[in-house]
């Protein structure tokens, strides 16, 4: 007879299942996972030092750049920390605006999942329709900001700028006739908030459609039910947050629990799963996006009937307006500190954290007193989860694998920092 | 229950039950914040204590930081002597050599409790040249690849740990790259060579340059006790 003996299989880091670069590396015993070690580090790019080299300021936009897919919340977590630092008071009508991006971005977030996800597992049709409503969220990202991933748009005592009046819309080209342009531009008629509150209408319906796709589909529950179980216990010693600890049945949410911005003024329900398994973390999500959708409406609401400031008026963080520069000395040399030296934060630390889509990030700042922090660690949930990655494939089947790095939804932006 | 009663009762609590099992902390009060500040030796002990008592409960670690002291509270901003050519001009940057050797590293836990719905930082610092800490792999497994990474990213060595390899950085890779000594350009740059049919390894050719010199400032606005200029007074000010 000849001899069995186990089996080492790399699987990635260009395998396109793997999420962008994770190497794994995976003991087999025939088709059986014995053991799964995941080499990650191969996106670190040192945000953590670089962000030491820097004024506060100019590490925003690399808050974007950690978890890719949900740019908003990293930057939120970042400017949540200094201000709470600075113990800044945020004016209200930005904190409004910051929790219609957050869920603005969750929901961009949990679309690339779940797209990814099916894709992963083998229903092509899901990765399409998300993109379709991505596309829509990213314009609104865009016209906020000018950029339709890589925002910054979120600054220490506020946000950028007030949301335009006007949305973007598409021009005429030689491509397209005019009839199809009016279809195109028929929700970009009034302002931003008008187009968000068009796309509140719409979006259940859409996630509707998703459900129809996968939620009884036979060959998604095959793949799904009972796979990568995490009981709720495991789920706390291991760290888990986010939908992967709600999957798990503890009703956890810092949204809820530990409010921030205005989230204790706006109204939602937290969903949770029984089984543990990735099935109920697909229904997690699911309801996230419905859930994301109802806080979006009710800010869409405050937002248009409560103007206001959308910056702190203190000059030492935030820049003065351009008609005060021109005629005031104090403003001139107010802006001109802010954007060559910056602001200093005395000898303290803190930590701040934010429900992002994918779990709990936090950032820890311990700042000495200078114009750049002394240490910035940056808590990524991707990371934790990632480490789980042994446990959850244990004794699974090769095809599992695929299946608990997308239920994990991992993006090493933010795991390799 | 606000966050600063709950504050209150985790710091009675924490009294009591450190008293209990003779472990000599101290803790700081800030920002709504507590931080333990435990001894090197007693780390261990005290996270079991603090995970497992009904009082305290804190059943998740969520995120295990190194840190390096060796550079804290220096300004690299000077202005008297320096040359008015060159691109980092009026920045200085030397080796830092008068830290405090038994304290420059630290390691930071940052712990959750689900049931009481509170935070607690716990700090331990460790010395210069033996940086060595139990590891808290068996109370929260969850800290597994937190403290490989404090391992790799500062050299900071958590006895007891299961696997403790490097995480983040380079197979090969030399040096920790978080420390205060370490540049930010790095040591080694790569390239493929045409010759050798590989890439190869070799000293960095870029020069670190220092956009904004890193200026320390005492903002009296923020000194003890004091309250912050009201928004409006400064809008028109």
């Amino acid at each position: 007879m000849a001899e069995i003996r186990n089996y080492t299989l790399n699987f990635g880091p260009q395998h396109p299942a793997a999420h962008g670069v994770l190497r794994l590396v995976l003991e087999m015993d025939g088709e059986v996972i014995q053991r799964a070690d995941p080499h990650v580090g191969l996106l670190h790019r040192g945000t953590e030092k670089l962000a030491e080299h820097k004024p506060y300021n100019h590490s925003i936009p690399y808050m974007d750049r950690l978890d890719y897919v949900s740019m908003m919340c990293n930057e939120h977590g970042y400017v949540g920390t200094i201000e709470k630092l600075l113990r800044v008071e945020v004016p209200e009508r930005a904190q409004y605006i910051r929790v219609l991006f957050d869920e603005i971005t969750r929901i961009l977030n949990h679309l690339m999942w779940l797209g990814a996800h099916a894709l992963d597992v083998g229903a092509m049709t899901v990765f399409l329709y998300a993109f379709r409503e991505r596309e829509d969220l990213m314009d609104c990202y865009e016209a906020v900001s000018g950029a339709r991933l890589h925002a910054a748009y979120y600054r220490v005592g506020g946000v950028y700028r007030d949301l335009p009046e006007k949305m973007p819309c598409y021009e005429m080209s030689h491509l397209g006739s005019e009839k199809e342009m009016k279809y195109r531009n028929q929700a970009r008629e009034g302002s931003l908030l008008d187009f968000i509150e068009d796309f509140t209408e719409r979006f259940p319906g859409y996630v509707d459609e998703y459900e129809t796709l996968l939620t009884d589909n036979r060959i998604w529950k095959q793949r799904l039910v009972d796979i990568g179980v995490v009981t709720p216990e495991r789920a706390r010693q291991l760290g888990f947050t986010g939908p992967m600890i709600r999957g798990s049945g503890i009703a956890w949410d810092l949204r809820k629990k530990q409010p921030y911005a205005a989230y204790d003024k706006v109204d939602f329900d937290i969903p949770i799963g029984s089984n543990g398994d990735s099935y109920d973390r697909y229904l997690v999500r699911i309801e996230e996006m419905r859930q994301s959708n109802r806080i979006m409406k009710q800010c869409v609401d405050w937002l248009k009937n409560n103007p206001g400031p959308v910056m702190v008026g203190d000059y030492k963080v935030a820049p003065p307006p351009r008609e005060k520069m021109k005629d005031d000395m104090e403003a001139l040399i107010h802006h001109f500190k802010l954007f060559s030296e910056g602001y200093s934060i005395p000898e303290s630390e803190a930590y701040f954290a934010v429900e992002a889509p994918k779990g709990e990030f936090g950032c820890y700042i311990i700042a000495d007193g200078a114009n750049k922090p002394y240490r910035l660690k940056i808590r990524a949930p991707g990371f934790a989860h990632m480490a789980a990655m042994d446990e959850m494939t244990k004794g699974h089947m090769l095809a599992d694998v695929v299946a608990v790095i997308g239920t994990m939804d991992v993006v090493f932006g933010e795991i390799d920092r | 229950m606000s966050i600063e009663d709950k504050l209150d009762d985790l710091e009675e609590a924490l009294e009591e039950q450190l008293e209990e099992n003779h472990a000599e902390c101290k803790w700081i009060r800030a920002n709504g914040e507590l931080t333990l500040i435990v001894p090197r030796e007693q780390l261990l002990a005290v996270m079991q204590v603090l995970r497992s008592h009904h009082d305290l409960g804190f059943e998740q670690c969520i995120d295990v930081c190194g840190v390096d002291y060796a550079a804290y509270g220096h300004s690299e901003w000077n202005a008297e002597d320096a040359p008015n050519t060159g691109f980092s001009r009026g920045a200085e940057r030397e080796t830092i050599t008068d830290f405090q050797a038994e304290s420059r590293f630290a390691v930071v836990y940052h712990l959750l409790s689900l049931s009481r719905n509170v935070r607690l930082r716990v700090k331990t610092f460790l010395d210069a040249d033996y940086p060595v800490v139990d590891s808290v792999t068996g109370v929260w497994n969850g800290a597994n690849w937190f403290e490989r990474e404090a391992f790799d990213m500062f050299g900071i060595l958590f006895s007891g740990h299961p696997d403790l390899r490097r995480i983040l950085t380079d197979y090969g890779f030399i040096g920790h790259p978080f420390r205060k000594d370490f540049p930010l350009v790095g040591q080694v740059e790569m390239r493929y060579d045409e010759d050798k049919g590989r890439v190869v390894y070799e000293p960095v050719t870029i020069e670190q340059r220092t956009l904004v010199p890193r200026v320390v400032r005492h903002d009296c606005r923020y000194e003890e006790g004091r309250e912050l200029v009201k928004e409006e007074e400064q809008a028109d000010g």
